[in-house]
């Protein structure tokens, strides 16, 4: 067993892209190595300018909820999704791109953030680094 | 020659103050003493977590009035 997280985010909503990072973050901070597999509504949002565009899970209210929800983290001085995001890539945490995704919603390469993203793989690559991984979430 | 690292993270919340921690320790050398302050209360307990589990030195927790002091050798 390696010292290592896997995260497979499935979700594109915009506080379970917050979990994510800050899970991601946390553990690689902690020492560990970390793995995040974008898939299905999660891989829309490493889209150019599209990562913090998800609605928020519950109390959305056609994004009301969502404004009300920033204006908190800001007064809490949250940290952005987009640093979170650099913060994640300088702490050396991978991303991987689903394909199978890619290819059912006609995402092309060129509309993803190519600099953020390790590999473009299937689900085979995440068996093998979740068989080596202590921590596997889905969110 | 080690040297003192000084990480500012007053007023800065999850998990920003162990994420600062962790940047600055992959680009210190061996040696280098870290001073991080902060206020957030988690990372107080949570930055000595992340130093046990790295394996490195925990020199001190200071409390100080309405911030605290974490020192950490690399």
């Amino acid at each position: 067993m390696g010292d290592k997280a896997t995260l497979i985010v499935e979700s594109g909503d915009f506080d379970k892209i917050y979990s994510a990072f800050i899970i991601g973050n946390g553990a690689l901070s902690m020492g560990m190595d970390v793995s995040m597999y974008f898939t299905f509504w999660g891989l829309e949002r490493l889209k150019k300018d599209n990562l913090d565009k998800g609605p928020l899970s519950k109390m959305n209210f056609l994004g009301l909820g969502k404004l009300f929800m920033k204006w908190k983290m800001k007064k809490a001085n949250v940290r952005s999704l987009e640093n979170m995001l650099q913060d994640y890539v300088e702490l050396g945490g991978k991303i991987f791109a689903c394909d199978m995704t890619m290819e059912i919603m006609g995402i092309e390469k060129e509309d993803l953030r190519d600099e953020v993203i390790t590999e473009y793989c299937a689900v085979g690559t995440y068996i093998k680094e979740a068989r080596e991984s202590e921590m596997t979430l889905y969110i | 020659m080690s040297e003192e690292i000084k990480v500012n993270c007053l007023g800065e919340n999850c998990p920003v103050p162990l994420v600062e921690t962790r940047k600055a320790l992959r680009k210190a050398e061996k040696g280098d003493v870290l001073v991080v302050t902060g206020d957030h209360s988690a990372s107080k307990k949570e930055i000595p977590m992340a130093v046990e589990a790295m394996d490195l030195e925990l020199i001190s927790v200071e409390e100080k009035d309405d911030y605290w002091e974490i020192r950490i050798r690399k």
